[in-house]
């Protein structure tokens, strides 16, 4: 027998969101899919999640597809999330790599998993604040995330009130945004120190050669262990002995990671202290090949 | 356990601003005008100062600019915690010593993250 019924549909939707962009929901987010949707289900004038099934079924633009998985994801996000992280990053982590590439003068910074925004304007306002140790230096900031509508919003810079609230040092709100409306609009000038670019972690088309620093932060925990593995082998290929990756408190790396150690004084901060790997064993990469491209990135 | 002097003339904003600082642990102490404020931390210095803007009697920015004029030691952080969201009025809190500024409304998040930032939390 077929079944059917809201439970049916919140777990047909949950396997597409597992399907196109290897999350998963756990319990705690399965129950709250139906208030993800609403928005869009009264947009589209869908009466139900069946409904809304259907009419997936029958897409063929991928425009609905696109919009029922950028729903369903998570894009919560706040300017300087996690402070004592940011600190660490500003106090340590980015000293080291200015000691270590003083030849060069070039930072590559990769935030992967950047939702709308918040965490690459941090780290771009960040090294703002840092000031003048960092004149003539060639600074990139790559920003990407699975959802396209998210990158959009980063892209524009502009958030309401109260995200401004959340972790913006009241310093840097003066300095680098200026009301519009009843929302803040970032400067130009942070603005350009980034390139956000929507692509699926799992498979990242548009992140090309190593960086100094990643941040994926709050983002794995969202995959289940074996795309975590495959995720985990991603941020090993863009790595080089002396990269910093920073992880969201209690996340954990696997898969074909061995190339990170943990960074003891230094909550959630690994650094990559020998060559990356990835043809070494890895079941579990092996095991699970990649799902398919995602229509949102 | 640090000690918030939590400063505005409603009642209903000082029950919430308490009932979020204490259960990030806090002490709440409560004032309902600057000169009442002011009265406090001449007894028994806070460390952090959560400020309205409009008050009767004194005002938040002119607490603020009296606080100052006490040259004290180690002056307690003050978060301004106001419905005046203008960028001139934030901009006049911070000349006149405020370290950190909320916008009403706000939620125990936005206060957590404000009290981090100046080192309470």
């Amino acid at each position: 027998m077929m079944m059917s019924g809201p439970s049916c549909a919140v777990e047909r939707l949950g396997a597409l969101l597992t399907r196109y962009t290897g999350q998963i929901l756990s319990e705690s987010r399965l129950w709250r899919i139906e208030t993800s949707l609403r928005p869009l289900l009264r947009e589209r004038s869908f009466a139900s999640l069946d409904d809304l099934l259907v009419a997936l079924d029958r897409d063929t633009s991928a425009e609905l597809l696109a919009l029922t998985l950028d729903a369903m994801l998570n894009h919560e996000s706040s300017f300087f999330r996690d402070i004592g992280v940011f600190r660490a990053v500003e106090e340590k982590v980015l000293p080291r790599l200015h000691e270590a590439a003083r030849d060069k003068k070039v930072l590559r910074i990769w935030c992967a998993g950047s939702s709308t925004g918040q965490e690459a304007y941090s780290i771009a306002m960040m090294i703002k604040r840092m000031g003048e140790m960092w004149d003539g230096w060639r600074i990139s900031i790559q920003a990407t995330d699975v959802s396209a509508v998210a990158i959009e919003k980063a892209k524009r810079g502009r958030y309401p009130q109260m995200d401004m609230q959340r972790g913006l040092p009241i310093n840097d709100l003066l300095r680098w945004f200026t009301p519009v409306g009843e929302d803040w609009q970032v400067a130009d000038e942070i603005r350009e120190m980034i390139h956000f670019q929507a692509d699926n972690l799992l498979d990242p088309r548009r992140v090309s050669g190593t960086f100094d620093l990643i941040l994926c932060r709050n983002v794995l925990f969202y995959f289940p262990e074996d795309k975590r593995g495959i995720a985990c082998d991603q941020l090993a290929k863009h790595a080089r002995p002396g990269t910093y990756l920073v992880i969201g408190a209690g996340e954990m790396l696997t898969g074909g990671n061995s190339a990170f150690t943990n960074c003891r004084e230094l909550s959630c901060i690994y650094v990559a202290d020998r060559p990356v790997n990835l043809n070494g064993p890895c079941a579990l990469r092996a095991a699970n090949p990649l799902p398919p491209r995602s229509p949102i990135g | 356990m640090p000690n918030c002097l939590v400063v505005d003339d409603s009642k209903v904003i000082r029950k919430v601003a308490r009932h979020i600082l204490e259960s990030l642990n806090l002490q709440v102490q409560e004032a309902g005008d600057g000169r009442e404020a002011l009265e406090m931390c001449d007894a028994n210095l806070p460390d952090v100062v959560l400020l309205d803007w409009n008050m009767p009697i004194m005002s938040g920015l002119d607490f603020l600019k009296e606080l100052s004029r006490r040259n004290l030691p180690q002056p307690p952080k003050v978060i301004f915690c106001t419905t005046e969201n203008g960028v001139d009025h934030i901009r006049a809190a911070v000349d006149a010593g405020a370290d950190e500024y909320v916008m009403k409304p706000f939620d125990r998040d936005t206060l957590e993250s404000k009290l981090q930032i100046v080192g309470v939390l």
